[in-house]
């Protein structure tokens, strides 16, 4: 048992090591938040909390205006993100759902053609089209828009083929057994295909939180107004250049702010994270 | 692969699909066709008249001193960060991957930074590693190291592999974790009876039965370091000093979106489309199919 134990302890060294390097960054953040913007600036941080937390996580949440920064609330640009980030999962899960349930339980033509297309989006991220696809926005007018931020995002394969996959495992006597029984392809979804998924809905969620949560690039584009900015785009424009002499207790305390959720969506939902991503990547 | 028992409806199909195809096809196909579209026209500086060039803006960027240097960044970019994630994340995955005590709680503490944006991260690692207030940055001024990003291109580009790898291990480490519990536990014990060591256990059986899983991942962390990092490097260095963390997807963004320069801007994203479609193409031709999970 001894030896076991003794065995193990390189393991348990290495694993310590890592997990403690993770959280570092983290912790300093935290740190940071804590202590006031001439502390900070001067170089003078200690690793233990200071007593300024309650003030700068106020300050943060409902100005964020420092000696040098003129944010915008952290709880607006939170609110965006939140907004964002559901209306992003929600509408992906929706229509792929609806697609894959085409693709799997009815054979028409042009069936493979229109699932070629829909799986060619998984060849390009929207980073390569940026140019063109910001023409296309600002021709539609949704430049600075809730639908202009949201909706180019929901197009994507991943959980048109994870759907796809699950309803290919739905035993042929079910719908048989439907069939017998009068219901039609839109009662067999509600009641039948629709529940028997909730726990890849649940994965997918969560996966596309995370990915609506962290968007960059497209609300760098999208959003105009400072009102309209998600809270990881609000942040880099409070750091700006990242000046000594900047308000780093209220960029450390937005940034804690900001990581909260996804991160907690993480831990809390483990088993769905997971599920979510072997599933979506495989 | 196709069900046996189907449904017989001629329209409802369609409008399942529907909602689906308008979205992709207004947001991503006809983008796409104009990027191809305008990657064979150029505009005459006051975008009055458009000439059609052929290829001569994939010549143009092709010839470019910038563009090749920022290929040259990319690659030293994407192969850093690639093989540090991977080594790290094979490392911490072999060791919660034995019998010890805590394993779940190990894998949770090296699972969460998965969640955190790349932009986030940077703005993390600018707070430790700055050169006047960050806790390592002014270490390392005060050793007489002369840290400061801003103005040395090799510490930039260190940073920023820095802050973008430790976001990605912990989606690695989930894979080859995956990967190495699907190694059936018979073979590993006949190893041990073998009396193999864990080194030659590792060497000749794991990381050979693991293969597709750090295949598939060498892609995914490929397209992660040219598309995904785009944050990381807004945030932390602008392309910069000079444009020694210029990578090809943050030239794209310069020149189509910051300087307008729509030809040779459209012309760079097709070469991108290229690469990424002859990366996709090679993971499913390879590892679809041979990868097992759970």
């Amino acid at each position: 048992m001894i030896a076991k134990q003794l065995r193990n302890l390189p393991a348990h060294l290495i694993l310590a090591v890592a997990v403690v390097v993770f959280a570092f960054p983290v912790y300093l953040a935290v740190i940071g938040s804590t202590w006031d913007a001439g502390t900070i600036g001067r170089g003078q941080m200690p690793l233990t909390p200071g007593p300024d937390g309650i003030e700068n996580y106020t300050n943060a949440l409902t100005s964020a205006r420092g000696g040098r920064i003129i944010g915008y609330p952290v709880q607006v640009l939170l609110w965006n993100s939140l907004l964002m980030a559901v209306a992003i999962a929600v509408g992906k899960i929706i229509i792929s759902i609806l697609s894959a349930y085409a693709v799997a339980f009815f054979r028409f033509p042009l069936r493979m053609f229109f699932f070629g297309m829909i799986f060619l989006t998984l060849m390009l991220p929207i980073e390569v089209r940026i140019a063109p696809t910001y023409k296309v926005m600002s021709d539609l007018g949704l430049i600075n828009t809730f639908a202009g931020l949201t909706i180019p995002l929901m197009a994507s394969a991943t959980g048109t083929l994870l759907f796809r996959q699950f309803f290919l495992t739905i035993p042929d006597e079910y719908v048989e057994a439907a069939k017998l029984d009068g219901a039609g392809p839109l009662r067999f979804f509600w009641s039948i295909a629709l529940p028997l998924s909730r726990t890849n809905i649940a994965a997918l969620f969560v996966i596309l939180f995370i990915y609506g949560w962290n968007q960059y690039l497209w609300p760098l584009l999208i959003t105009t107004s400072r009102g309209m900015e998600t809270i990881v785009i609000g942040i880099v424009k409070m750091m700006g250049t990242g000046e000594a002499q900047t308000d780093w207790n209220l960029i450390m305390a937005s940034t804690v702010l900001a990581l909260l959720p996804p991160v907690l969506v993480v831990v809390l939902m483990q088993q769905w994270f997971v599920k979510g991503l072997v599933q979506t990547e495989k | 692969m196709q069900r046996r028992v189907v449904f017989n409806n001629r329209i409802l199909p369609y409008f399942l699909l529907l909602p689906q195809l308008i979205i992709t096809t207004i947001f991503f196909f006809w983008p796409a066709s104009q990027a191809i579209y305008q990657s064979v026209l150029r505009q005459d500086p006051f975008g009055l008249r458009t000439t059609f060039v052929y290829l001569d803006n994939f010549r143009d960027v092709l010839s470019d001193p910038l563009y090749i240097e920022s290929f040259q960044v990319t690659i030293v970019f994407s192969i850093s960060v690639t093989l540090f994630v991977m080594t790290l994340a094979l490392l911490f995955a072999v060791m919660a991957d034995r019998q010890i005590r805590g394993a779940q709680t190990y894998k949770t503490l090296l699972l969460w930074p998965y969640a955190l944006a790349p932009a986030i991260a940077a703005v993390l690692w600018v707070f430790i590693f700055h050169p006047s207030i960050g806790i390592i940055g002014k270490s390392l001024n005060a050793g007489g190291l002369h840290w400061d990003y801003k103005l040395d291109g090799g510490q930039a580009l260190l940073l920023i592999v820095v802050a973008s790898s430790w976001k990605q291990i912990a989606h690695n480490f989930l894979f080859f974790l995956a990967g190495l519990q699907s190694v059936p536990i018979a073979v590993v014990e006949a190893a041990m009876i073998d009396g193999a060591s864990a080194w030659k256990l590792f060497r000749t059986i794991l990381f050979p039965l693991i293969s597709p899983t750090t295949f598939y991942l060498l892609t995914i962390n490929l397209v992660f370091a040219f598309f995904d990092t785009f944050g990381v490097i807004h945030a932390l260095t602008g392309g910069g000093p000079g444009r020694s963390t210029t990578t090809l997807m943050y030239k794209v963004y310069m020149d189509g979106y910051v300087n307008l320069n729509l030809g040779i801007s459209a012309a760079q994203s097709v070469i991108l489309m290229l690469i990424v479609s002859a990366l996709v193409w090679i993971q499913f031709r390879y590892v679809e199919g041979k990868v097992h999970y759970s």
